[in-house]
């Protein structure tokens, strides 16, 4: 599909551990909090590389906000390089694997971060309009991609 | 006799270059053939092949000696005559000087002289003939790989099978090795080509022999190798499948074995050898120098010490360059608590230490005058700050200290004359570097309380040191012995605040406890006894030091715990303590000496009497504390009534219990008397007086209107305590007036007394069941004890009651039973009437005893009757007061089942010698489930149908699944009809989390596969309406993890399922615990993925 890759060398950092968490309170409920959702989409395969998103530092916790009471997600990532033209599909496969993991009252926001792409504002348009998320999905490359993204077993 | 044409046929299809290879391998098989079963003589072939073999064609002529070839080596195992072999040797000997036409006469040569003896070999004229000529006319560089290899093999083969035959050629020989093994490249020809170098060096093992003259050369080939690295190609590689991958691994290290035996073949090689490893030393690449280190270790041996000894002072100096000067270790992970010493060393360090080791093996005086004489050591240990703390040393310095200390191991390892020399040497500086010195042992600060925690760690552990030096080296004084134990017990006697020291401080002291009574050293032994033990005991029952009493608990009994006199010195104290403080903590609840004796109990249970049982202890210890604890209750008079206080008593009957389960059944009977005789003069006995033959109701009547109300708090004790000793009792012990006692536990279990009802649950299930069996003076076998139990009035509330009405009571039974019960709440004393009942099921059970029928027959009854008398048949129609009393009764007769088979910690397990008959549970199972089953169709109402199906929970839950998983077609549906009706009261909840991983463990069972199948619907549906079961966080979760598991069951048997499991699922997203709400996505991705990756449906 592309001649050479986007971001040839990318920069990779270490899994985190992953800490069990401490007992909850049995009788309360437990929130949606950030970690819940980060535990879920930090395993999506890049698009292009055989890392993780955790891995390239896409994502982290602290890009993650939630307000349960409200039903809101808010997911912000950050390409690996300025012109990435993966970050589409990168934002397709968090709005589909985040489709699968909550409930359909959640409203997702899926953004790059300030700054880290040339086209911030397209890219942020595109990946929050539910039409062209639609239709992107139906194309069968592209849900090919995302499928083997979210799916992926090579980490 | 073959015909010419038959064979020539064969001849020239293999001669034929445009005949295909498999064709040609056919020819050679045919011709072979032939040739085995003796159809073809070989001189009629030779004859008939003589044109292929000498034509100028080189084609043609090199097919036609490359078939010859061939069938010689097909032909290893025939017989040939030697004129035979050595006409085809000459021959073959003359065509290696023809280039055109070599493999054939290579492959030729080597067949023949691979020939084992008793088939016919070649001379060894011959074979030097085939030598000389391989000299003259091979030039093995120039040739491709596969013509090397052959030439390799060749070589290999004359060395090996012919030495006499090549050893005359000397110099020649070596010139044409090295000739031969010059710049080879390919790994295969490499394996040869250092193992002809390996035999030949073997061959010619005199110093002045021809071998010598050619060392160098050979070594300067050999050398470039060194060191040999193997980039083995990646797996992601495309091309390289995992079967070459792992052959290529093989060659490698195949390559590497050769090449290390090549390199240590000869002492011969010495001088350049050893320069070339040490100057690799010196090489930046990690690998290198590891493997210089491998090969010089390999190596030494090899050479000989005194070959070695001239590299002695460089070895010594490369081997400190990697230790000391710089050190590559990194602190491990786990350091840190441990004071930051324990380091990972780097591949180079280990193979230096290992060399090192070997070579101070090899030349210890050696070795050991450079390193002890090696200035840079002796001050870096000289010089080390005293006392030191680790916190302040730089990383650096501490890999350094690491590495001297590994440095010094080592040599000190090797052997006890080493091991005295550095010793010698070191030892007082090391000891003064830990805080101690060995001259004068001055007591400066070291209970001074602003000492930095790690110099404190050092001392305990220098001390701990001093103190464990087996006498025959280092003689440590006796009197410094007994200062060093000082310092420690003074040091755990203050510093209890502080947890790590504390624990390090009493470790110490353990392993000095520990190590005397491994060394057998008496006078060590007595002081250690005197200082620490005593010491230690007498904390018990004082109030100094003001530490925890856990702590004090703790440090007595680990030191305890180094030996028996120890343990005894320490039991005798504890034994002095419950016995000054019981009464005070029993009578007057004084709260310290509960805590205290409450702790002393429970170290006794968990500590002292499992120890003893390990070691090999007498029951004196157990015997003594029952005796104790019983003289002291039978010597006080009344007791009050606290919180703390039903604590002391749990303590002292956990500790009753596990005191005389360990006695023999002599201890255990006079235990059980005396206990009777406390018991009997306690005011629980008003029969006491009277003759045990008056009539049974009188007594219960009399005991029934003098105590219902409560017993004393004395008298609780004495049962309680009572019934720990008979719970805890061997089959063989006999119990005195066994009717009595019977009688007081079946009056203590209708208040509640669970104990009781174990202790009477124990009895049946221990009492000797036929005549003949029984003690001589035993008044009671099994049947008579249940008859008492039995009949006895508290059971007859329960109006369709099965068991066999006692005739005692006549037709008055009624009347007299609303007598005695009057003024008690009805629905109580009934529940604890079913559970005693249930404990004494379990013991008829467990021994397999036909009496369980008539007790689960009550139990059924129960359930069965207080619906069915058309009181209320619907609840929907109910009669609030009825209701109330029969439901909790009912709860109680369902809940009855588990008592009767769960596994119980407290009583009737193996602990206390139950008699346990094998597969009690699955007899009961199969013979209590059609009773079940009918009476579930039977009943109409609810709250039966629901009592009902509790019990079957209760049973199904307990049974081992490969008892049920035969019969899994029958249980499923009654399975699911019990998890639809208790679904319905919040109050089966825990039955419904058991019931559902009873499903569950059918569901992974092979077993239960096709039963699985039948019902999947079924099960299917009712796991979905557990996964949204509001009560139970575990029953949602497991419910939806059962549902994955469906999720693998065939396609066409669930498909139908699946759109109603993700709209379940969906909704279970939404659970408020994350738990689910995990299961709800792993299932749901399940689920989704059995008809396409889509979630959409």
């Amino acid at each position: 599909m592309t001649l050479g890759l986007i971001n040839a060398n990318p920069v990779v950092h270490a899994k985190k551990k992953r800490v069990a968490r401490p007992l909850d309170d049995p009788h309360a409920d437990d929130a949606v909090d950030p970690l819940e959702i980060y535990d879920y989409v930090r395993d999506i395969r890049d698009p292009e590389h055989p890392y993780s998103l955790e891995q390239l530092s896409v994502l982290s916790e602290e890009s993650i906000t939630v307000d349960e009471k409200l039903g809101r997600i808010l997911i912000t990532f950050t390409p690996t390089i300025q012109h990435c033209s993966m970050a589409t599909v990168i934002g397709l496969c968090l709005r589909e694997k985040l489709k699968d993991c909550f409930p359909a009252h959640f409203k997702v926001d899926i953004k790059v971060a300030p700054g880290s792409h040339a086209d911030e504002e397209a890219v942020n348009k595109q990946l929050n309009d539910k039409e062209r998320v639609a239709a992107a999905l139906e194309n069968p490359n592209l849900r090919q991609l995302v499928t083997e993204c979210l799916y992926s077993s090579e980490l | 006799m073959a015909k010419p044409t038959e064979y020539v046929k064969h001849i020239e299809s293999y001669v034929d270059s445009s005949s295909s290879p498999s064709q040609q391998a056919a020819s050679v098989d045919a011709l072979a053939i032939l040739l085995k079963n003796d159809l073809l003589t070989l001189e009629a072939l030779v004859r008939e092949l003589d044109l292929y073999l000498t034509t100028t064609d080189s084609i043609i002529r090199s097919r036609g000696t490359l078939l010859l070839g061939e069938l010689l080596t097909q032909l290893e195992l025939k017989p040939l005559s030697d004129a035979a072999i050595h006409s085809l040797i000459g021959f073959l000997t003359e065509r290696l000087e023809d280039w055109r036409a070599l493999r054939g006469a290579l492959v030729g040569c080597l067949a023949l002289l691979r020939r084992k003896t008793d088939v016919g070999v070649v001379t060894e004229n011959d074979a030097e003939a085939v030598m000389k000529s391989y000299m003259q006319y091979l030039q093995v560089q120039s040739m491709g790989q596969h013509d090397r290899k052959l030439c390799f093999e060749l070589l290999e083969c004359l060395l090996e099978r012919y030495p006499n035959a090549v050893q005359p050629l000397g110099n020649e020989l070596f010139y044409s090795i090295c000739e031969g093994i010059d710049e080879e490249k390919d790994p295969q020809c490499l394996i040869l080509a250092f193992h002809i170098v390996e035999v030949a060096a073997k061959l010619f093992p005199d110093p002045s022999g021809p071998f010598t003259s050619y060392a160098a050369d050979i070594f300067e080939i050999l050398g470039r190798y060194f060191p040999i690295h193997f980039t083995h190609p990646k797996s992601e590689d495309i091309g390289v499948s995992r079967d070459e991958l792992s052959r290529a691994l093989l060659l490698m290290q195949l390559i590497f074995c050769v090449f290390q035996l090549a390199f240590a073949a000869t002492p011969l090689f010495e001088p350049f050898a050893i320069p070339l490893l040490l100057d690799k030393l010196s090489s930046s690449l990690p690998s290198a120098k590891v493997e210089s280190f491998k090969y010089l270790g390999y190596c030494a041996p090899m050479y000989g010490s005194d070959r070695m000894a001239k590299h002695g002072g460089a070895l010594w100096s490369s081997v400190k360059d990697v230790l000391y000067t710089s050190p590559q270790s990194a602190l491990s992970v786990e350091s840190e608590s441990d004071g930051g010493m324990i380091f990972e060393e780097s591949d180079i360090m280990v193979e230096a230490l290992i060399l090192l080791e070997g070579l101070i093996q090899q030349n210890s005086d050696l070795l050991l005058d450079m390193i002890l004489g090696d200035e840079d050591i002796n001050n870096f240990i000289c010089s080390f700050p005293k006392p030191w703390d680790i916190h302040d040393t730089p990383l650096q310095l501490r890999q350094q200290l690491h590495s001297v200390g590994r440095l010094l191991a080592v040599s000190a390892k090797s052997s006890m004359a080493s091991c005295n020399r550095v010793f010698e040497k070191f030892f007082p500086q090391m000891m003064e570097a830990l805080g101690c010195s060995v001259g004068n042992h001055s007591d400066e600060s070291f209970a001074t309380e602003d000492r930095a925690l790690s110099s404190r760690f050092n001392y305990v552990k220098g001390l701990q040191l001093l103190a464990t030096f087996p006498r025959s080296f280092a003689p440590v004084s006796l009197l410094l012995f007994e200062n060093i134990l000082l310092k420690l017990v003074s040091a755990i006697t203050s510093n209890f605040d502080k947890k790590f020291s504390w624990g390090l401080e009493l470790k110490a002291l353990v392993e000095i406890g520990l190590y005397i009574e491994g060394y057998q050293e008496s006078e060590k032994a007595a002081t250690f006894a005197r200082i620490v033990v005593d010491k230690f005991v007498s904390w018990i029952s004082s109030d100094e030091p003001a530490m925890p009493l856990s702590l004090k608990m703790q440090a007595i009994c680990e030191t305890g715990m180094t030996g028996i006199s120890n343990m005894l010195r320490i039991v005798q104290g504890m034994e002095k303590a419950i016995s000054a403080k019981f009464t005070q903590a029993y009578v007057d609840g004084n709260f310290e000496s509960v805590e205290l004796v409450i702790k002393v109990l429970e170290c006794y249970s968990a500590r002292v009497l499992p120890w003893f049982e390990m070691n090999g202890g007498s029951e004196e210890v157990a015997w003594n504390l029952a005796a104790i604890i019983w003289d002291k209750i039978d010597n006080s008079s009344s007791v009050n009534l606290t919180v703390q206080n039903y604590e002391l008593l749990g303590a002292a009957m956990t500790a009753m219990k596990q005191a005389v389960r360990r006695c023999s059944q002599e201890s255990q009977e006079k235990i059980v008397n005396r206990a009777f005789r406390v018991l009997s003069a306690s005011t629980l006995f008003p029969l006491k007086d009277s003759p045990f033959a008056t009539s049974l109701s009188n007594s219960e009547d009399s005991y029934l209107n003098h105590h219902v109300d409560r017993v004393s708090c004395r008298d609780e004790w004495i049962i309680s305590l009572y019934a720990s000793v008979v719970i805890a009792l061997r089959p063989q012990t006999h119990v005195q007036n066994l009717k009595m006692v019977l009688q007081l536990f079946i009056m203590a279990l209708t208040k509640g007394h669970i104990p009781s009802a174990q202790a009477l649950g124990s009895l049946v299930n221990k009492l000797p069941s036929k005549t003949n069996e029984r003690h001589l003076s035993q008044e009671y076998g099994v049947e008579e004890a249940i008859d008492v139990i039995l009949t006895s009035s508290i059971w007859n509330f329960c109006q369709s009651n099965t068991l066999r009405k006692c005739s005692l009571f006549g037709g008055g039974n009624e009347i007299h039973n609303t007598k005695c019960l009057a003024g008690l709440n009805h629905t109580s004393v009934h529940i604890s009437a079913i559970v005693g009942l249930a404990w004494i099921g379990k013991g008829l059970i467990m021994r397999g005893h036909e009496g369980i029928k008539d007790i689960t027959m009550t139990f059924l009854g129960v359930l069965l009757e207080n619906t069915n008398n058309g009181d209320f048949p619907e609840s929907c129609d109910p009669i609030e007061g009825k209701e109330q009393e029969v439901i909790p009764l009912m709860k109680s007769a369902a809940d009855a089942f588990h008592i009767l088979l769960s596994d119980s910690e407290d009583c009737l397990n193996r602990n206390y010698h139950s008699v346990i008959r094998p597969l009690y549970k699955q007899r009961f199972y199969n013979s209590v489930m059609p009773l079940l089953l009918s009476s579930t169709r039977q009943s109409n109402s609810i709250i039966t149908r629901s009592m009902l199906f509790r019990s079957f929970a209760h049973v199904i839950s307990e049974t081992p699944l490969s008892a049920m998983i035969s019969e899994a077609n029958k249980l499923i549906p009654l399975l699911l009809d019990s998890l639809s009706t208790l679904t319905e009261d919040v109050m089966h909840k825990d039955v419904i989390y058991n019931v559902i991983l009873v499903l569950s463990a059918i569901l992974m069972d092979k077993n239960g596969q096709v039963a699985v199948l039948e019902n999947a619907q079924a099960i299917i549906n009712q796991l979905i309406g557990l996964a949204a079961y509001p009560h139970m966080m575990v029953i949602r979760e497991t419910a939806i993890q059962c549902l994955v598991a469906m999720s693998e069951l065939p396609y066409a048997r669930i498909y139908p399922s699946r759109t109603k499991v993700l709209q379940a699922i969906s909704k279970a997203l939404d659970d408020p615990k994350r738990a689910v709400r995990q299961e709800a996505v792993r299932c749901r991705q399940a689920w989704a993925s059995i008809a396409s990756r889509s979630l959409h449906f």
